[in-house]
Order: C-alpha cells, then structure tokens, then sequence
C-alpha cells in the first residue's frame, strides 16, 4: 500500500531538468533557455548531472551573490554533495588541492600569498608590455595571408604570454601546457586524461619551482619558491598554485577575445562605437558589458551547504550540492535592463562573470588589461575585421567548462 | 547594511556626510574599489589588501563610494551616511 503510494507520487512529479543545458540553435550568446526558464518561473531548483545527483540550481542575481559570499556554503570539492561535472573532475578532486576549493582560513592564508602581483597599480605597470605584444601579434596577422583563425593568430598567444612572463614559465612549452589545460577543464575528458593533464601540467611546474629555488628569478614562480624554502609552503603545493595560475591565466582571457570578437561582429553598430572611441573608459565600460553578455563560465559555479539555508523560497539542506548559474544571473532584468541587448554603454560593473565572495577571481585585473588592450587595439588596427565563414558554422565550445570558440576564422580588407 | 539602500547611486549627497570603513582581514584583493574609486581606495603593493585613502571622501566620490560598498565580494567596506 505504502509502496504503491510512493510510486504514484514519484510518477505524478515531473522528472528534474538535466544539466547541463543546451543553448537554443541560432543563439550562441544567449543563456539556456530552460534555464531562463527557471530564472522566472522556479529561481532555486533541483536538476540532474550526469551521475544522477540533483544538487541546486540557483539562476538569480541577488540569490546567486548572498550565497557565494555565504560561509555556510563551502568551495571544498572533496565534501560529499559536491556537484561534479564529470568522473574525471570527480577523480582529480581528489589528486589536486587547490586554493580555489578550500574554505576560509585556510583559503585566505594561501590566497594572499598571490594577491600581490595582481593588484591593480602592478598590472598597470605591465599594460605597455601588453600593449606591445598585442601589437606585434596584430603585425604578424597583418604580414600573413587571409583568412587566419584569430584563435591561434592572436587570443590564445597574448593571454599564454602574458602569465607565462607573470609566472616565469617558458613560453616554448606553449604546445605542451596548452594541450594539458584543455584536457584538464573538459568535461567530455576521461578520468584518466584529466588525472594525466594533472600529472603532466604538475610535473611542468614542480620542475620549474625546483628550479626557481635553485636560481630565483623575478617572478611569481620564484616567490612561490621562496615560500617553500621559508616552509610556508611544500613544493608540491607551489606547483598546484602554478598549474591553477597557469590554466586560469590563459583558458579563460583567450575564450574572452574570441567570443567577444564574435559578438561584436555580430553587433556591428556596437562595433563601430567600440572602433571610434579612444576614450579608455568607454573601453573598460564595453568590457565590463562584454563581460556580463557572455558569462563564460557558463557551466556554474560548484558549492556544497555546510548547514540548512532558506533562500528563493526553498530550504537547501546542510550537504546539498549547488551550482551557481551566472549567465541567468548577469541576464537578470532587475539587475540589468535589457539584458538580451549587447550595449557597451551600460554600466554592468555589478555582473558576477568573475564570480562573487571570497573565492571571486584573483585575476580580474589582470584580464581587464588584457580585454581593455585587445578590445582597444584589433578593431582600430583592422577596421574592416569580418568572419571569414558563417556565424552559425563557428565552433563554439557548447561541451567546455568555458565558453568560447575553437576556430574564429576572420578575414579583412588590405 | 547602509551600502544597500543607499539611493540610486548618482545623487550628490547635497548635505550629507559620508564615512567609509574598510574590514582588512575581510579583504580579498579583488581590486575593484581601485577600480571605481581610485581617490578613496588603495591597495597594498605586498598582497593587494586594501588601504583606505579617504575616510571622509567629498560628495562628489559619494555615488562611486557606494557602488564599491556594493561590488566588493567579500563585503569589506561598509558606508556610513549622516
């Protein structure tokens, strides 16, 4: 009697929504519509991951900041609950300790370790630098035939150098650590090539961290060294700060260049404004917009509850998984009007692209710069940048842990 | 807290006396107070914390005061209006 009960209510209630979402056909910047969906209609609700879990899914603004600076929700990734978005990432939970998924105090201590180097007045000081290896990249692509992938020509090299010089790693390991952090962030990734990217990209770092001890230079690599000849630090945690630094250094300003340039091609009046202006707030403000447009962490931000929280009008229970979805949040209408509409105008300095709270990133200055000089530079140099193929035939990274394009075939006219 | 509800954001704040506080061990050198309010916010040239340069900041800085109260993650800045 009871059984069949339970198998009636069971029936009755509509199976959870998956995750992740697919975006719609013909609208590659735009949030999943089921989880537009449930931003209006169901704002924290349960979905299903590919292992069958049903953590939270949180799709508003104001619910998505108050839980991300909450203490009693918690990044560490080796707590039962933790979302997982596949086995291999559930396996290098295990292998990897990061700082990105430790909790206060422990994460506080480590972070400020490496908070120096990206203040904002340091990163301003290597803007020149940036400057001019942006331009030379855009020298290169001008000198060469048409069409070139903008990818390989330009997103990729500039952010890849950027913190190699930051880091102290040589950038003709470029191949090598590029392969590797793709692996190592993909979620279609078996376990064994996520635990071996892990392996390989560490492997890199500890060899660089032995060898910054043995012959400082100045760089972040050799500060990290001089940590754990202080005891501060074991070396083995050194090299998994430089893996973290090195992938989240270049992954994610690449992905921001190429989509961006997509988007703005695609929204050739916002384009035009963008190409006149020499106003570097009128920059950094179309930035901030490009920022909250495409939100390219777009397969959430992964927590666990460490005690029950009321929040949307539900009870998230103390060892619930949550995921923090930003695109929804940065297309939250009462935050930012319009949403759907690119306006480089708009002041969207309260998106959440960097995520929020204590874990929010550490390197945001750092990629301001580096989109403010690419953003500011490639349209002015090449006005008459077009893609070389069809909007809807670009290969957007539907499947990866960042959104962003693999290919950006561009062309101009000389 | 009184950064929340502190107007729309671009009044002047004719009359009105502003006093900021930073919580330092709160801190996450995120660097946005730099960002919006570079005559009232600083940052340790060590580990990016913030230093407070302006504990009274003029009322024409009161709006991007407040939206620094407003976008720091880790709720490090609290705004006091008279």
């Amino acid at each position: 009697m009871t059984e069949t009960l339970a198998e009636t209510t069971a029936e009755a209630e509509e199976p959870l929504p998956e995750f992740p979402m697919p975006r719609a056909t013909g609208c590659p910047f735009d949030p999943p519509p089921a989880a537009r969906a449930l931003h209006s209609e169901r704002p924290v609700a349960r979905v299903r991951l590919w292992d069958g879990s049903t953590p939270w899914l949180v799709t508003r603004h104001a619910d998505q900041r108050a839980l991300l600076a909450d203490p009693r929700v918690s990044a560490e990734n080796t707590l039962p609950g933790y979302p997982h978005m596949s086995a291999g990432f559930r396996e290098n939970a295990a292998q990897r300790r990061s700082f990105v998924t430790m909790d206060d105090p422990e994460h506080a201590r480590i972070r400020r370790m490496i908070t120096g180097p990206f203040a904002t007045k340091r990163v301003e000081a290597m803007r020149p630098d940036i400057q001019k290896i942006t331009d030379d990249l855009i020298d290169t692509m001008l000198a060469g035939p048409t069409p070139v992938d903008l990818v390989r020509a330009l997103a990729l090299p500039l952010p890849s150098l950027v913190i190699c010089r930051l880091l102290g790693v040589p950038y003709e390991d470029h191949d090598f650590f590029q392969r590797n952090s793709s692996l190592l962030i993909h979620p279609q990734a078996s376990p064994e090539e996520v635990l071996g990217a892990n392996k390989a990209l560490r492997g890199l770092l500890d060899g660089l961290v032995a060898a910054k001890l043995a012959d400082p230079a100045d760089d972040m690599l050799s500060e990290l060294a001089a940590r754990v000849r202080a005891g501060e630090l074991t070396q083995r945690d050194a090299a998994d700060m430089g893996v973290t630094l090195l992938v989240a250094g270049h992954e994610t300003t690449a992905n921001m260049i190429a989509l961006g340039t997509a988007a703005l091609l695609e929204n050739p009046d916002q384009l035009a404004v963008l190409r006149e202006t020499d106003d570097p707030k009128a920059v950094a403000r179309a930035v901030e917009e490009l920022l909250r447009y495409l939100t390219i962490v777009h397969k959430g931000r992964t927590r666990v509850a460490l005690e029950d929280i009321e929040i949307g009008g539900e009870t998230i229970r103390a060892g619930d998984g949550i995921i923090v979805f930003p695109g929804t949040g940065n297309w939250d209408a009462e935050v930012f009007p319009e949403p759907e509409r690119l306006d480089i105008g708009r002041d969207a300095r309260r998106h959440i692209a960097f995520g929020f709270g204590v874990h929010q990133c550490l390197g945001q200055p750092l990629a301001r710069v580096e989109l403010q000089v690419v953003y500011g530079t490639l349209y002015r140099r090449i006005p008459t940048l077009r893609l070389a193929t069809g909007v809807d035939q670009l290969p957007f990274k539907e499947d990866g842990l960042v959104y962003g394009i693999y290919e950006l075939p561009v062309t101009w006219t000389s | 807290m009184s950064d929340e509800g502190g107007g729309d954001g671009s009044g002047e704040g004719k009359g009105v006396t502003m006093r900021v506080e930073v919580d330092v061990p709160k801190c996450v050198a995120s660097g946005q107070c730099v960002m919006i309010a570079p005559d009232v916010f600083d940052q340790r040239e060590e580990d990016g914390i913030v230093v407070l340069l302006d504990e009274q900041p003029a009322p024409e800085l009161h709006a991007d005061v407040r939206e620094s109260a407003v976008i720091c993650p880790a709720a490090a800045i609290r705004v006091i209006e008279k």
